[in-house]
């Protein structure tokens, strides 16, 4: 597979993830792709952790609302059935354990389910918004990212070196080779991306990759 | 007793070195027309407590390009380079938080509680200098509540007693810091008469609303 095709199945294999009836928060890029390649038949509910429940596809042209938008500040829409609400109800629904799931990218991750994806000193500061009480607050933390950066650079360590947006919280990772889960014992790959070897995935990434 | 005032009247509550917050998620729901006011007033000195700092040329972004600002919290910045560049020069001292921590530390500051108790931060740098507690073998940091001399909202609708209501994703912040300043101004799209707005859809009590600000008819908007 091309690396296209690569993402694509990442954004796939992300998408069945879910039951019907969950309630997701999708971070932006890549975990925003997901919404449009659920599995027939599977309906999750989206959150967006500015105010409301029901999150829709992007408006037509001409049909934008400026009072509705989503997390990236991006025009869109609410399903029927959703509904809005202040801050603090949205991050009681977050931190309250309400949210099912939360997919977000990451600058790293390790293998003790560490993540680093708010700020990286000196470079980069902006902040870390809804990110920490995310992952601290829903069930299960789903990162979804490239494998490494775009010079090659390992992103799935054994310690992360970044400030942390969260000790400990990452359940999954999955990326364009494969789906690996947080463990007591470390990071199982549990599954490779098609065409991959176990020993390709592994000379990606810094942190001991197990055997399932 | 909720006033309907000018502009320029709601403006000259904001002094020099006042602490104010301000609603509003990248621009959304942000009082766009009492923005603009302040910075063209020219206050300095400013604490401000924000969600953002909204879009580079919007009218939140504008407090901090003009200088209006000397300290900020906020949970993100990433939206407006100029709040970052004037991080790293020092001119611009800035506080990050993380989202639902702020919106607890303002809630609680109306709802006159001593601070709140949240995971959220814990093994982050966000610990450092605070104090943790235990509560059932849990660790939570204690938050302290955030409170201003004047906030400024944004509302869809508000009736000459000051309730509000507020329109999709555009509430936000605003509930929050309408409880937790000792001066509430809000800039509003439509302002109705008494009894025009069910007791049951208003969303923020008008006793919590000092002035209404009707916002002048123009094109919209920023975000997008």
């Amino acid at each position: 597979m091309d690396k296209e095709a690569r993402m694509e199945w990442l954004v796939k294999r992300v998408a069945q993830e879910f039951e019907t009836g969950d309630v997701v928060n999708l971070g932006i890029g890549i975990p925003t792709k997901v919404a449009n390649a659920l599995p027939e038949g599977i309906k999750i509910i989206l959150q967006s952790e500015n105010g409301y429940m029901g999150v829709g596809p992007a408006p037509e042209t001409g049909k934008e609302d400026p009072d509705t938008v989503n997390a990236g500040g991006q025009y869109a829409t609410i399903l029927p059935g959703g509904c809005s609400f202040d801050s603090a109800t949205s991050f009681a629904i977050i931190r309250g354990g309400h949210v099912d799931a939360t997919v977000l990218g990451a600058l790293q991750v390790d293998e003790e389910g560490n993540l680093a994806n708010w700020m990286i000193p000196g470079k980069m500061v902006p902040g870390m918004g809804g990110a920490m009480d995310l992952v601290v607050g829903a069930r299960r933390v789903i990162v979804a990212m490239e494998h490494t950066t775009k010079t090659g650079g390992l992103k799935i360590l054994k310690k992360c070196t970044l400030p942390l947006t969260a000790a400990k919280q990452v359940n999954l990772i999955i990326t364009d080779m494969g789906v690996m889960a947080v463990t007591p014992k470390g990071l199982v790959l549990k599954e490779i991306a098609p065409g991959l070897s176990f020993e390709e995935v592994q000379a990606c990434t810094e942190a001991t990759l197990i055997k399932p | 007793m909720t006033q309907i005032v000018s502009l320029e009247e709601a403006i000259a509550k904001i002094q020099n070195g006042m602490t104010i917050m301000v609603g509003g998620f990248i621009g959304c729901g942000a009082p766009d027309q009492l923005l603009e006011a302040v910075c063209e007033k020219e206050v300095k000195a400013l604490t401000v407590i924000a969600n953002d700092t909204g879009i580079l040329g919007d009218a939140m972004s504008q407090l901090i390009v003009k200088h209006c600002a000397s300290k900020l919290i906020a949970t993100h910045i990433g939206t407006n380079k100029e709040t970052g560049r004037q991080m790293t020069t020092g001119e611009l001292d800035v506080k990050l938080v993380p989202q639902g921590t702020l919106a607890e530390q303002i809630r609680a500051a109306g709802a006159g509680l001593g601070g709140i108790l949240t995971p959220t931060g814990i093994g982050t740098i966000i610990e450092e200098g605070k104090q943790k507690l235990v509560v059932d073998g849990h660790e939570y940091l204690l938050e302290l509540p955030v409170r201003a001399n004047v906030a400024l909202l944004r509302a869809h609708k508000a009736d000459k007693a000051g309730n509000l209501v507020y329109r999709r994703a555009a509430r936000n912040f605003n509930p929050l810091m309408a409880m937790a300043a000792d001066i509430v101004i809000a800039e509003v799209d439509h302002i109705v008469e008494v009894g025009e707005i069910d007791p049951d859809e208003v969303m923020t009590p008008g006793i919590f609303v000092d002035y209404l600000v009707q916002k002048l008819p123009r094109e919209v908007s920023n975000v997008g």
